[in-house]
């Protein structure tokens, strides 16, 4: 396994600043090595997530995408092990850099933690927040309710009083009012349910959150909203959000990195607006060309074509192959590793670029980010309300 | 599938008379409203007043948030459901009584879930086989199967027409759904998001099938969708409703690239959209507004940054912008006939005299109401 420059060395030394762009260059506060996932046991096992490294840094969004059945949230809910049976971890390591606003820094190697330990992480400094907003809240309680036992639990020094004062603060952070807390989930809209969620996600103030499609199942403008309200928050809280979506396009905006997953692997990892102008592997090439265009010319689109492998009966070699245009023979017999290109910061898992064929000119466009004579480096799109 | 012949056509075939038309549909549906004793039967306005045509040749895009209505116009166009008030016409001539074999030959449905839409007990072949027996009495069934499939993209069509549906992915199952319908050899098609129970790599390949049919067989289709960019990639025309009334309907391009309703500006604004050069900035806020008692006057104002003292009040008309470009707003009505349109709270004649040009392509700022836009969420 080449690893690269995919486990930069945690520097203690560089002050966090919970804020900093996509330039600046954060600690790591989340670490993902080698991490391998099977559902099932033996011969049937099947592997939703192999062999995935992935570094989240403190204060950025780290967006995951992929298709349905890509290992997306299997990978995310492993990394908190709160995988169901039959998920097991095979292999790997998870490594959870805290730095607690007062305490000590402590790293948490989270695939032995105890329960104990876990349970200490989990919610207070990694908070999760599930795509449906109506399978987690619990129906017969109010929001009140819902708020009041997380508080109890977790923050056993505030008084009554003071917890129906964190949850009205906490909602007001989302975009709700106090009279929400009164509610039941049924009595409120998609998109305040999933605030409600956000809400408590972030009722502990975590260092990590895993947004597993948080606004997939909302209309685009609630979506865009909550968007915004999170990013907002970002800048504010200084959390760090692994953002998992099949909305490719959509992860472009908001997110610092990408990180694109097919058939269980990471086949491509770059900062969003390289691989948005720049794709080096052909999944993701052919991903961005499945949105059609806001603007511009009407023109035809071939999307890409087949569907999507089945995790029980992957093709051999690289999992794209039968989908990929510049397929070659190699790639039918061998599978590619994540190697990291020749621009900083960037890995793909492509026999093209393994330095022995010349490489398509759809796949060796100039990346913006990379000083190249003669391109401008452009920044990152920042995900900002600009007015409110 | 040829790819190079599959450039949406920007041409609009202008058949003598659409091949079906809804006239001013309204649809009503009767909900519990309330809690508890208190609670009765309320009514709830799912489409009002909604007027649609599909061309032979054409798609039209139907787009909208959910609870807009536009799947309740699929269903009143395929007369799942009757109108309340409204007609349907089928080549101009009145559409028949209840759903006659004669109204469902040319009219079919695709639906949005592919999982739930086939049968699971049965082969492909048998989904295909029912249509072509019940509407056509085929002679040669394995001929007529082999070719519908191969139509969809299944091929070989023996493999797949003895496939049960779960040995298919989501996008063959849709097109298995497709050829279902063509099996009738409708005229229409009403395709309710065809494509947002599939996986994004696998969506363009199914709205090229689309185009195609357009192209090669001079269907009609109707395109109903959430998502506006698909619709500008696949429609000829796009119809945007927002709480059960059309607000803008124009050629596809037009209605993204110089939107002329701020509800149409507003999902514009919200859409994931990469290329944007300024991060985004919502043009509005809020949510939809509950159908119950839905808003007076413009059913947007509580949300439009643009809304004045007479949307509150007055249902704006069908404005005019350009040539197949109209938008339901009273920014695009001149201050003067806005006051005679208050008088009689008709929608002043469409001759165009109304339609003021702006240069800027905005909104024009006369008479603009500083109110800012209140949320409604409620629940």
């Amino acid at each position: 396994m080449t690893l690269g420059n995919a486990h930069p060395t945690p520097n203690a030394e560089v002050p966090a600043d919970p804020a900093a762009g996509s330039a600046g260059v954060a600690d790591p506060v989340l670490e993902i090595r080698g991490l391998c996932v099977d559902y099932g046991l033996g011969d049937e096992a099947v592997h939703p997530v192999v062999d995935c490294d992935l570094v989240l840094r403190r204060g950025h969004v780290l967006g995951l995408a992929g298709e349905s059945g890509s290992g997306k949230s299997t990978l995310a809910m492993a990394t908190i092990r709160l995988l169901r049976w039959p998920g097991v971890i095979t292999a790997g390591e998870v490594l959870f850099h805290s730095k607690p606003a007062s305490g000590e820094r402590r790293t948490v190697d989270v695939l032995s933690a105890g329960e104990e330990e876990l349970r200490s992480l989990r919610w207070s400094e990694i908070s999760v927040v599930p795509q449906s907003a109506l399978n987690s809240l619990n129906p017969v309680a109010t929001t009140r309710a819902q708020f009041d036992d997380l508080l109890r639990v977790h923050r056993r020094n505030l008084s009554a009083a003071e917890r129906v004062d964190r949850a009205v603060e906490l909602l007001e952070m989302v975009g709700l009012t106090a009279d929400r807390l009164r509610s039941y989930p049924h009595e409120l809209s998609g998109g305040q349910r999933q605030r409600v969620m956000i809400a408590m996600a972030l009722a502990l103030d975590p260092q990590v959150m895993i947004l597993d499609e948080p606004t997939t199942a909302l209309d685009v403008v609630t979506q865009r909203e909550i968007l915004e309200e999170l990013m907002s928050l970002r800048d504010r809280l200084g959390f760090a959000a692994l953002f998992i979506t099949h909305d490719l396009s959509l992860l472009i905006e908001l997110a610092d990195e990408i990180a694109v997953m097919y058939a269980g692997r990471i086949v491509e990892r770059a900062p969003a607006v390289s691989l948005f102008r720049a794709p080096r592997m052909p999944y993701t090439h052919g991903l961005l060309h499945c949105f059609p265009p806001m603007h511009g010319e009407r023109a035809a689109m071939e999307g890409i074509p087949g569907s999507p492998p089945d995790l029980r009966a992957l093709p051999h070699g690289c999992a794209f192959h039968p989908r990929c245009p510049w397929a070659m023979e190699r790639c039918r017999s061998e599978t590619p590793t994540l190697v990291s290109l020749a621009e900083s910061g960037r890995t793909a898992a492509c026999w093209l670029h393994a330095g022995d064929v010349s490489v398509p000119q759809d796949l060796d466009l100039p990346d913006p980010l990379q000083p190249a004579p003669g391109a401008m480096g452009a920044a990152a799109p920042k995900f900002r309300r600009s007015s409110r | 599938m040829s790819v190079a012949a599959r450039a949406p056509s920007t041409t609009t075939s202008v058949a003598a008379e659409p091949a079906l038309e809804g006239r001013n549909l309204t649809k009503y549906f009767s909900v519990k409203g309330g809690h508890g004793i208190f609670a009765r039967r309320a009514r709830l306005c799912a489409v009002e007043d909604f007027s649609i045509a599909l061309s032979a040749g054409t798609v039209t895009g139907l787009v909208g948030e959910s609870g807009s209505g536009k799947t309740t116009v699929a269903r009143l166009l395929a007369k799942v459901i009757r109108p309340d008030l409204g007609e349907l016409f089928i080549d101009g001539e009145p559409a028949p009584r209840g759903r006659p074999r004669f109204y469902t030959a040319q009219v079919q449905m695709v639906l949005q879930d592919p999982f739930s839409s086939l049968n699971p007990v049965y082969r492909v072949r048998h989904d295909l086989v029912r249509p072509l027996r019940i509407h056509h009495g085929a002679t040669d069934i394995d001929a007529a199967v082999s070719d519908l499939l191969r139509r969809v993209a299944l091929e070989p069509p023996e493999r797949f027409a003895n496939k049960f549906p779960h040995e298919l992915s989501g996008g063959q199952r849709q097109r298995v759904a497709i050829a279902r319908a063509l099996a009738v050899r409708p005229r229409v098609l009403l395709a309710d998001e065809p494509v947002s129970m599939l996986d994004v790599s696998v969506r363009l390949g199914l709205l090229n099938l689309l185009a195609d049919l357009r192209d090669r067989d001079q269907l009609a289709i109707l395109y109903v969708t959430h998502d506006i960019g698909s619709a500008r990639y696949l429609a000829d025309t796009i119809m945007v409703m927002y709480a059960g009334k059309l607000v803008e309907s124009a050629p596809s391009a037009t209605l993204t690239d110089s939107p002329a309703h701020p509800y149409t500006q507003l999902l514009l604004s919200a859409a994931p959209d990469p290329d944007r050069a300024e991060p985004p900035s919502l043009a509005g806020s809020g949510a939809p507004p509950s159908l119950i008692s839905p808003p007076s006057g413009c059913r947007f104002h509580p949300r439009c940054p643009h809304a004045m003292e007479i949307c509150r009040r007055e249902v704006p008309p069908d404005v005019p912008i350009s040539s197949g470009h109209v938008a339901a707003c009273w920014l695009h009505v001149d201050p003067a006939q806005r006051r005679a349109g208050s008088n009689g709270g008709e929608a002043p004649p469409e001759d165009g005299a109304q339609h003021r040009p702006d240069p800027a392509g905005g909104p024009p700022d006369r008479e603009h109401d500083p109110m800012s836009s209140t949320i409604h969420e409620e629940g």
